[in-house]
């Protein structure tokens, strides 16, 4: 129905790290930064995503997959095996905590897609993101938490502690980590609706709510995006992968895209780059993110924080040797990195890009 | 004399005891109610429009312009305007002509559409101390863009070329109001309120005058089906193109300028003798199918060295395809006019039983366009029956770039929307090309108002923003979720895309 669809609300806190020299760091490490913040959230869900961490399956795409029901996993399989070489499938590995008392199966698989599969036009990655969406869409008590390569995410119902807890985080190290905790206000907790949000590589953390997410959807339903979640935050994931990876813009456009600057600051640019920003406004004007965010966007490159045009969420970044950190509170930083170099509070709409060395 | 069984609408009454004889009702009457008696002014009720000019001039408020409480036995099936009608049929043999859009009672989509504001978990934005974005562009625009990068700075640099666009500051424009249909000083206010304010103004199919000159950087130039005032220089004087396939108020009929309101200044702004009926046929008749529309455009964009062309269409029932075939064919922008929209004259019959409301057509275009991929390829003006600054906001919510106004404008001159524009007798010289009328229009002083009228919606439309949490008007294009609809049957909500309240 044209209609007929109910849309998720969520505060929330947010922290994330990048060694540029790509330094592993465990697990462990973001977990205390997140749990400082555990009065952002309300336990209703908390995530992370790292990169680095499948070092030994590097050239495979990593399926994190959630079921709510056995049977769901057969129907996945049998699609998976219909259409990707399986170097390796297992359960990921998790501890009992007594504040989960039920928790989704869940399955990592290590893949790639059979070459005679991806006919026509469109590239592997193209095909890899068909395989996520129609497993999202198509396949009840399924959904697909991460996907890229030599990255993952993990993310459930609780509070930032327990989840990294239960998913045993600090035998993971990353060179790349964003995490988050969840306030949900209308609906439920359901573990697929915890950030981080993934698609290939790119991986989302949000704090915010989209007040434009009604345009941001149907732009991206325009581009053959099925949003299955109903949450700002797929929007958010959906738009970098449309901007980045389909449209060939680089991160930083596709920022300028996202948290546009006003008319009157573009009055003032140089010619050059007045022609770019206003043709940027005009062409992709259903792409901008109007309303309250702080963002994190994680990808295999590097690690982006951004806010909205006029900063209605909080977000601190800080340097610390070849570490960067950004979080919704100094403190989360603070906390993990006692006296960073420098400590700053990034402008509205200014994203603070942060790239590997290599 | 005969007297006419159709029932006089109105009562033009004068307290004697107030007047004081100075005659200015019978002056400023366009429609002689009023004539002088020897020693007071004689009323002649049933000429009376209500169009209120006597009541605003009258120095000793002596006059009271009322409802004729007279009438036919009240009957729910036989209404007052089905009888009335009859009998004026029965004395004519003609088609009762009416003036501005259709005023029959029915659903008003609008009324039951509601807009979203941020409680707690978003902060609404004030747009008294927080920028507040309307600047609208109109026209095509690519799909994607593409840079480059200088190798030394790493400065981007586009490379992909922009179509045209018109910008405006404001998402509303002035509909096509010909000249001919209303008067040089009507067309001069909008020309000047569409300069002062950043917007547009439209010539309508009558040509385009030596005083509108200075204005042509906010004119959109018109090109229908009669081609009056059409040449090359015409056709490069304005910003824009627009080829009008259809008008709201009179789907698929053309148009009937008759020769008394053809004086000089007007025939030679058409291009056409002096006193002829000015005649749009119902078709253009170089256009009889969507290739043909497809080559006019193109001839329209040769001739312009590729100035945007916006074609504009009546709202019918097959408006999605129609309005997906228009954006194929070429055009920069779809200007669709709705059931309601205004007209200076259309048959009754066809102003009010033909055609469907901006609200389902827009919803449906807008639908029609995403589904196919080629929303971006053309902008959606929406018009017919946008009546205030909220139902611009809910226009644009449904999916519309920009709406555009025609009677809220002519209400600014004085209009009251007493709807006999055809009768060419208009008192507040609006829709009239009688001198002594037109005179009364000072351009000056009602550009004023005009410009006041836009001003006060741009606020509004802040405050919408504002309250929606948005800053930037391509926030709310096509963001259906920030609207509820009340009292709708389910189907009617899918078609617009939007919940009901509640949900």
């Amino acid at each position: 129905m044209n209609h007929d669809f109910q849309k998720d609300i969520a505060g929330c806190g947010l922290t994330g790290l990048i060694s540029k020299k790509r330094n592993r760091v465990s697990g462990g490490i973001i977990a205390k930064s997140l749990t400082l913040m555990n009065d952002r959230g309300n336990g209703l869900g908390a995530g992370y995503a790292a990169y680095g961490i499948y070092p030994d399956f590097a050239d495979f795409y990593a399926f994190h997959i959630m079921y709510d029901a056995q049977s769901a996993r057969f129907s996945v399989e049998e699609y998976i095996k219909e259409n990707f070489h399986v170097e390796k499938i297992e359960e990921i590995p998790t501890s009992p905590v007594p504040e989960i008392a039920i928790n989704p199966l869940l399955v990592r698989y290590f893949i790639s897609p059979l070459k005679e599969k991806i006919t026509g036009p469109e590239g592997e990655e193209d095909f890899v993101v068909n395989a996520i969406m129609k497993i999202n869409s198509e396949i009840d008590a399924a959904y697909v938490f991460s996907s890229g390569k030599n990255m993952g995410a993990f993310k459930g119902v609780g509070n930032p502690s327990v989840i990294a807890e239960f998913f045993r985080l600090e035998e993971y190290e990353g060179h790349i980590w964003t995490a988050h905790t969840r306030f949900p206000t209308n609906t439920p907790g359901w573990w697929g609706g915890a950030h981080p949000f993934t698609l290939l590589d790119w991986s989302i953390v949000h704090n915010g709510e989209i007040s434009s997410y009604g345009i941001n959807k149907r732009y991206l339903e325009m581009f053959g995006y099925k949003l299955s979640l109903l949450t700002d935050t797929e929007v958010v994931a959906y738009l970098f992968d449309l901007l980045i990876r389909r449209h060939g813009l680089d991160v930083e456009t596709a920022c300028t895209i996202l948290a546009a600057p006003f008319w009157k600051d573009i009055d003032d640019m140089d010619p050059d780059e007045k022609e770019a920003v206003t043709a940027l406004r005009q062409t992709y004007s259903s792409a901008l993110l109007n309303g309250p965010f702080s963002l994190l966007f994680g990808h295999k490159n590097g690690l982006v924080g951004i806010n909205d045009r006029i900063k209605l969420r909080p977000l601190v970044a800080a340097t610390h040797n070849d570490m960067v950190y950004m979080a919704s509170e100094e403190s989360a930083i603070r906390e993990i990195c006692p006296e960073p170099d420098t400590v700053w509070a990034p402008r509205a709409g200014e994203p603070v890009i942060v790239t590997l060395d290599d | 004399m005969f007297k006419s069984q159709a029932l006089p609408e109105y009562r033009a009454t004068i307290d004697t005891d107030k007047c004081i004889r100075c005659k200015r009702c019978i002056q400023n009457c366009g429609w002689s109610v009023y004539s002088w008696g020897g020693d007071r002014v004689q009323i002649e009720t049933s000429k009376c429009v209500s169009c209120l000019r006597c009541y605003h001039y009258c120095p000793t408020e002596a006059i009271e312009i009322l409802k004729e409480e007279t009438t036919y036995k009240p009957n729910a099936y036989w209404s007052y305007n089905h009888i009335r009608n009859i009998k004026r049929q029965a004395e004519t043999g003609g088609i009762p002509l009416m003036g501005m859009g259709s005023d029959r009672e029915g659903i008003i989509l609008f009324d039951h559409l509601l807009l979203d504001a941020c409680q707690v978990t978003n902060p609404s934005i004030d747009p008294l101390r927080e920028p507040m974005e309307l600047q609208t562009y109109l026209g095509k625009k690519p799909s994607k863009l593409e840079f480059k990068h200088d190798k030394k700075t790493g400065k981007r640099k586009l490379t992909t070329k922009m179509p045209p666009n018109l910008k405006l500051t404001a998402p509303i424009i002035f509909s096509p109001m010909s000249y001919g249909s209303i008067s040089l000083n009507a067309q001069k206010v909008l020309a000047r309120t569409a300069k002062e304010c950043g917007i547009l103004m439209n010539t309508g199919e009558g040509g385009l005058h030596e005083d509108l000159k200075p204005y042509t950087s906010n004119i959109i130039v018109q090109v229908a089906s009669g081609r009056f005032g059409v040449n090359p220089e015409y056709l490069n004087a304005g910003v824009a193109v627009e080829i009008k396939i259809g008008q709201g108020a009179k789907p698929g009929i053309g148009g009937h300028l008759p020769g008394e309101k053809i004086p000089l200044e007007v025939a030679k702004t058409r291009m056409i003798p002096v006193g002829t009926d000015a005649l749009s046929p119902a078709p253009q008749h170089d256009i009889y199918s969507i290739e043909d529309l497809r080559q006019l455009i193109y001839a329209l964009k040769e001739a312009t060295n590729y100035k945007p062309v916006s074609v504009k269409i009546a709202t019918v029932h097959n408006v999605a395809a129609i309005a997906s075939g228009i954006v194929r064919a070429g055009a920069d922008i779809v200007y669709l006019d709705g059931f309601r929209g205004g007209t200076g004259a259309a048959p009754g019959i066809i102003r009010d039983h033909l055609g469907i409301p901006i609200e389902h057509a827009l919803a449906a275009v807008d639908d029609r366009l995403r589904q196919e991929g080629i929303r971006n390829e053309a902008s959606i003006i929406a018009a017919g029956g946008i009546r205030s600054a909220a139902d611009a906001a809910k226009a644009i919510a449904l999916g519309a770039d920009a709406v555009a106004i025609g009677s809220a404008a002519l209400q600014t001159m004085g209009c009251t929307m007493c709807g006999k524009c055809y009768t060419g007798n208009c008192s507040w010289g609006i829709t009239t090309q009688r001198p002594e009328l037109t005179a009364r229009l000072d351009p000056e002083v009602y550009a004023v108002r005009l410009s006041n009228l836009i001003r006060a919606w741009v606020h509004e439309l802040m405050e919408v923003l504002g309250a929606l949490g948005v800053n930037a008007i391509e926030s709310l294009r096509g963001s259906r979720e920030r609207l509820r609809g009340i009292g709708l049957d389910a189907q009617t909500l899918d078609i617009l895309g939007v919940k009901p309240v509640g949900r």
